[in-house]
């Protein structure tokens, strides 16, 4: 019985004449989506599995297939003749253009055989004159199998053979998803031996050494793994001793590696190839030469042996000496090794001669961790999820390394400059460096998108409605690295049944009853725009320049001030921050704050004198007028009453409407007069906030307040047990002060923060405007009777399932943020919520 | 909204005949936008004044599409709107269904006052006016009415924010009342430039109606014309040559056969064009392409073989791709040209590794702090081996009669560069990037101020 060894992942190409028993045979040991069989793909295209004209588009289809299935990672079968070597040749290239390995298996069956089945055939026969070309061709290829490029030739020469043949699917070698580690990543060596003991040291190992008092092996008390991404040896003062140790480590399961492009030349040297020896190999070989013949043996072997990179953790940890491109990540091909050692180069040099290597970490979007080193940098930094580990010890640096998973970086220095770096390490213009690393793809937000979120489940964003966001996001919004948040849409309540309202607080109180939540808070709702602050003391936060202090934005990412203004402001509440002592109370140089700006005017005062005031102008003159020549008829004894009634009425309600605006015209002149009613912290250094009660945020906005009155301004609030009628009743009146003289309303809101209620989540907040308020957002009139009846009938489901996945999107972008995720992950739930505002909506909801 | 009309005179009650509308009695009428009611504030024997006053159902009409012109549902100002008490398209409309008749000059039952110019006196309450103050003495003037223009406040209680845009409106003269409800008919849009419903060619049968006997003399004409019929060209031009004989039209502007000087963005194309041709360029992308002035340059030359144009609005490429008959191509055109939506702000690989990319006149609609963002992702990320950079020269602002105080040619400008802040902006990227640049003028070159519009020729290595 034979058993035939497969890679967990490959491209597996039968090979056989028509009648060898290769579908059968497929049939009882693959699952049935992983065979492609080039007659079924006629049949697709041409309804007749065994019409040859077809045979073109057929594989050009099957190929197509097969391509999508190892994109995805998923091992498949080719069950076509594949005996001409043409058609190999097309498999292996297939397989090579997805990184995966091609294996034959081979059905060198007696010709006499495939005949015989061929004639018992009910659906076609084939003539016997092909079915023996097929052979012919078979034999022939048989010799040159071998060199066509397959990883593995399975040759299955009887019917019993066939039948007893069993698949062993093998782990590939740079398979580690089961070890979960912990582990220590270990950046580029270079020979410093010293400084590798230090480190390890550091770490926690315990080094072991020989008779010789040569270190040979490292043991961490706690069973940590360290892993070294490659550059063992060159250049640094002893890369024997180095790779005695890493050896012994990796020999005795303390420790794993993969190799980098000095190990790669090092094993040819060994092997007598023709090598430069620049580059610091010729130190190496000189320290080697030293050491007994058994031991270059044993670098050699252990050096060839090394996996082009390793996929850990479940797949969330990839190292590779020179970095990985996602589609790379546990594939094997000669380019995944190229670009694993040597990374992504032009094949251009650069002023230094060296290569220019593209930044491919500035592209990548992929969920797993990757750790490198090979280039040297001045500091260990994350760009998008991986981190380069090479801080050019061998150079003067320091040498590296990375917990996992903790990411929590642990540093040696040099103990001298074993080498002059050929390029100085500076010389990497680190403030270029890092605009390019946060630089957002315009995949990452346009197209269909699904954000992940971890409250509400996926959130699908709609293309048109990404499209139609990146106008505003690209022209209008602040800069994406410094609008890490954009807040929800925020529904009213349901229309309500009482007599003269279209808003009432019983509403909301009843609906968050509804979803089980009984305490709730009302907070007064300032007649000002919604507006994000990031305050911060430490630039480099958020990769910004020297002197930046934050943004104060929109609640679609526009700016309220120029940068002077931005910073005057920032300035007097970051000192407000300070006098409170808030900033040590929440551990932090960065806050980033939910809130009103006052007065509504600053953003929206063209919007106040061209439209509002305009139709106020427009209806107070008109109306006296009419009222007048109504009058004039009554005297008359014209039958008006009833006309001049109405238009009384209506000019009254004019009146009231241009009352309701004025609130919203408070002057201000440069900051004077501009006013911040902050309530609710949104995130600091690692921190989010909204499981802190609301109680909590305000109590601080109150602090605030009172160091500056004159800038901040606190925000009454009213607790409500929506279980009990009296706490009901006094909520109701309290909204009913407020808003009595024309005040915007009440924000009623679950007093716990974020709620998950038997349903999901519970909406973040219900306003409930006031009664005269309203005049300006449905109209003067909007309040009689007739119109009242027709405005109740609006639909704000729509809107509260707006509110509720913006809600969620809002929070998942303060999660990303403070765990530190790249600019791009942030950014596509920020995008998102703007991309959910260009969806249409009843405005006046 | 409330228009008057007083006739002074013997029998002066009679104008209830003129009208068809008795003086001692209220009428109401339903029209499409609400009830419209005709009444008598005053019936002397020497003075009879009209009124019609609109009760416009807000409602209805800000959750009826149709009437609002078939606009976006998505603005505020349906609810919160002048239009129910402002003197509008729906006055007009009104007054046109209730005195139908009047209109015509017809009146049986008094032919020779319906003939006579008499004494009248009319007043329409918050006429909105578009392009200030005087333009409705300017169209009333002309035909023989007194004018006076009331104006009215934004807000009293705001006198900073100056006078609102509209002003009561009192017209006093000795005219045919049929010719003066035709005039208050056809004017009222005109003043307001706007109309509540979707006009139609059926509008220039309408216009040439109502202003029979007057209109085409009007010296306004032309402006009356344009705004009635909602500045749509090709109706305009019926409607004035079936008004005005053909000596009279004035010539239509075409800059291609008036041999004048070629308009800046000709130039500034063709200042693009040769340096694409003279660096070879066969594959191009035009970053912040808008409408596709430009690309409809490089499709009729046959040596870009792929044109790549692109925009951050998605409205400008879907007239682009109008403009460019896009939609009518072969499949072999629709792979040379595509229109791709961007933003200069995220790197894009689509348009990476081209020959060219040209940014003509986008950088200075970018804000100065995402500068870099535009300059890595073109020259950083797309690298192609030429970029072409205009933008604004600000040292010749002066040079403009409007731009003489300082401000910029365009509200969406950013920001506008001298050229020495041009060059030293184009330095930083060549030393960053590794490309070479060369600067030209664009336009006539004053010998302070230099051109109207700096380039910038950047080539890599």
């Amino acid at each position: 019985m034979a058993e035939l060894d497969i890679p967990q992942l490959c491209l597996v190409v039968l090979v056989g004449a028509s009648g060898s028993g290769k579908s059968t045979f497929a049939r009882s040991h693959f699952e049935p989506f992983e065979i492609l069989s080039s007659d079924f793909f006629r049949g697709l295209v041409s309804n007749d599995e065994n019409d040859q004209g077809a045979t073109k588009a057929a594989f050009e289809s099957l190929q197509f297939v097969a391509g999508k299935r190892l994109d995805a990672g998923l091992l498949t079968v080719v069950d076509a003749t594949s005996v001409q070597p043409e058609a190999r040749h097309q498999l292996v290239q297939l397989a090579r253009d997805h990184d995966v390995l091609p294996v034959a298996v081979v059905f060198d069956m007696p010709e006499a055989l495939c005949l015989a089945r061929n004639t018992q055939r009910t659906d076609r026969t084939l003539a016997a004159r092909v079915i023996k070309r097929q052979q012919d061709q078979l034999r022939r290829s048989l010799k040159s199998l071998g060199r066509e490029g397959f990883r593995n030739v399975h040759i299955l020469r009887t019917e019993e053979e066939v039948a007893t043949a069993t698949f062993r699917r093998q782990r590939l070698l740079n398979d580690f998803r089961d070890d979960t580690g912990p582990f220590d990543v270990i950046g580029d060596v270079h020979g410093c031996r010293a400084e590798l003991e230090t480190l390890l040291a550091k770490l926690g190992y315990v080094v072991e050494q020989d008779g010789q008092g040569r270190a040979v092996d490292a043991i961490h008390p706690h069973g940590r793994k360290a892993v070294f991404v490659g550059d063992l040896v060159d250049r640094g003062p002893d890369s024997p001793g180095v790779l005695r140790l890493v050896m012994g480590m990796v020999r005795n399961g303390h420790a794993l590696a993969v190799p980098g492009n000095h190990e790669d030349k090092l094993v040819r040297a060994l092997r007598g190839k023709n090598v430069q020896t620049g580059h610091g190999l010729a130190e190496t070989l000189a320290q080697l030469a030293a050491e007994p013949p058994v031991f270059r043996a044993e670098v050699e072997s252990f050096c060839d042996g090394l996996v082009s990179h390793l996929v850990l953790d479940k797949g969330r940890l990839v190292v590779a000496h020179a970095g990985l491109v996602e589609a790379y990540h546990g594939r094997a091909s000669a380019r995944v090794r190229s670009f694993a050692l040597y990374g992504d180069t032009t094949g251009e040099t650069d002023d230094y001669g060296l290569p220019v290597r593209l930044p491919w970490a500035e592209g990548y979007r992929g969920a797993a961790t990757v750790l490198y080193g090979h280039t040297p940098t001045v500091d260990a930094e994350w760009v998008n999820g991986t981190m380069c580990l090479d801080t050019g010890c061998v150079f003067g640096g320091k040498l590296t390394a990375l917990r996992y998973p903790e990411k929590e970086v642990v540093q040696v220095a040099a103990h001298r400059v074993w080498s002059e770096p050929i390029r100085p390490l500076e010389a990497e213009a680190p403030a270029i460096q890092k605009r390019t690393a946060d630089m957002l793809k315009i995949d990452d937000v346009l197209g269909k998108h699904v954000v992940q979120t971890r409250t509400h489940g996926r959130i699908g964003v709609r293309e048109q409605y990404a499209a139609g966001a990146l106008e505003v996001m690209s022209r209008w919004a602040t800069d994406p690295r410094w609008m890490p948040y954009l807040p929800p849409t925020m529904s009213p309540t349901n229309a309500s049944a009482i007599d003269g309202y279209l808003e009432h607080p019983v509403e909301a109180f009843s609906g968050y009853r509804k979803d089980g939540v009984s305490r709730v808070i009302c907070e007064e709702k300032h007649m000002g725009s919604r507006a994000v602050v990031l305050l911060s003391r430490r630039p480099e936060r958020f990769n910004a320049p020297p002197h930046w202090r934050g943004t104060v934005y929109t609640r679609t990412g526009r700016p309220f001030f120029d940068g002077a203004q931005s910073n005057e402001f920032l300035t007097i509440l970051d000192a407000a921050f300070e006098r409170t002592g808030v900033w040590a109370e929440l551990e932090t140089d960065w806050v980033l704050l939910d809130a009103e700006l006052l007065p509504w005017s600053l953003k929206a005062g063209d919007m106040i004198r061209n439209q509002y005031a305009a139709v106020g102008a427009a209806a107070t003159a008109s109306l006296a007028t009419s009222v007048a020549a109504l009058k004039q008829a009554a005297g008359n004894g014209s039958d008006v009453a009833k006309l001049l009634q109405r238009t009384q009425t209506r000019e009254k309600n004019a009146h009231a409407y241009v009352a309701a605006y004025r609130n919203y015209s408070a002057p201000a002149d440069g900051l004077d007069g501009v006013q911040l009613a902050p309530f609710q912290i949104l995130a600091s250094e690692g921190k989010t906030y909204h499981h802190r009660d609301h109680g909590w945020h305000l109590s601080i906005m109150d602090r605030l307040a009172e160091a500056n009155p004159t800038l901040i301004r606190p925000t009454r609030s009213i607790v409500v047990d929506v279980h009990d009628e009296a706490s009901v009743l006094a909520g109701t009146q309290w909204w009913e002060s407020l808003t009595a003289d024309g005040g915007e309303g009440m924000v009623v809101k679950p007093l716990d923060n974020l709620t998950l209620g038997s349903k999901g989540m519970v909406q973040a907040g219900i306003k409930v405007r006031g009664k005269e308020y309203l005049r300006i957002i449905y109209g003067p009139d909007y309040a009689e009777p007739a119109n009242l009846s027709r405005l109740r009938d609006r639909n704000s489901a729509h809107k509260k399932s707006m509110a509720l996945r913006e809600y969620a999107l809002g929070i998942e972008a303060l999660e990303r943020l403070v765990a530190g995720e790249p600019l791009w992950r942030v950014h596509q739930a920020v995008f998102a919520v703007l991309a959910m505002e260009s969806e249409a909506v009843d405005p006046r909801l | 909204m409330l228009v008057t009309i007083s006739y002074a005179g013997p029998e002066a009650t009679d104008l209830g005949y003129l009208l068809h509308k008795h003086p001692g009695k209220v009428q109401t009428f339903e029209t499409t936008v609400g009830q419209a009611h005709v009444f008598y504030p005053e019936a002397k024997p020497d003075r009879c004044t009209a009124a019609m006053l609109m009760e416009v159902d807000a409602i209805a009409l800000a959750r009826n599409r149709h009437l609002r012109g078939g606009g976006d549902a998505s603005s505020l100002d349906d609810y919160v709107n002048d239009r129910p008490y402002a003197a509008s398209s729906l006055t007009a409309v009104a007054l046109g269904q209730l005195f139908r008749t009047a209109m015509t000059g017809r009146c049986d039952a008094r032919p020779e006052l319906a003939a006579s110019a008499i004494n009248l006196e009319i007043s329409l309450s918050a006429v909105p006016i578009k392009g200030g103050a005087g333009l409705a003495t300017r169209l009333f003037e002309p035909l023989g009415f007194k004018v006076v223009e009331h104006a009215i406040p934004l807000d009293p209680h705001f006198p900073q924010w100056g006078n609102s845009n509209y002003v009561n409106l009192h017209l006093t003269g000795t005219l045919r009342l049929s010719a003066a409800l035709r005039q208050i008919y056809v004017l009222l849009p005109v003043l307001d430039d706007s109309k509540h419903y979707w006009v139609g060619s059926d509008e220039i049968g309408k216009l040439l109606r109502a202003g029979n006997g007057w209109l085409p003399d009007h010296p306004e004409r032309e402006l009356i014309t344009k705004r009635y019929l909602a500045h749509q060209r090709g109706m305009v031009d019926d409607a004035t040559s079936l008004m005005a004989p053909e000596a009279e039209r004035t010539p239509s502007e075409n800059s291609d056969t008036q041999g004048g000087p070629l308009p800046l963005y000709r130039l500034r194309a063709g200042a693009v064009m040769q340096a694409l041709r003279e660096v070879g360029a066969r594959r191009v992308a035009d970053v912040g392409c808008g409408e596709g002035a430009l690309l409809k340059c490089l499709m009729v030359d046959s040596s870009f073989t792929q044109i790549i144009g692109t925009d951050v609005s998605a409205k400008a490429l879907a007239r682009a791709q109008e403009r460019l008959n896009l939609n009518e191509s072969t499949t072999e055109q629709r792979d040379r040209v595509r229109l791709l939506h961007s933003s200069v702000t995220y790197i894009d690989d689509r348009i990476r590794g081209l020959d060219a990319v040209v940014l003509m006149e986008v950088i200075e609609h970018v804000e100065p702090d995402r500068l870099p963002a535009v300059v890595e992702s073109i020259f950083g990320h797309a690298t192609p081996g030429t970029v072409v950079v205009t933008t604004p020269n600000k040292e010749y602002n002066p040079l403009y009669p409007g731009l003489t105080g300082g401000g910029s040619r365009h509200p969406d400008h950013r920001f506008e560069w001298t050229r020495m802040e041009f060059q030293s902006w184009a330095a930083s990227v060549c030393e960053t990037h590794g490309y070479g640049v060369e600067f030209r003028g664009v336009g006539d070159t004053d010998p302070l101020a230099g051109s109207p519009t700096q380039l910038a020729l950047f080539r890599k290595g």
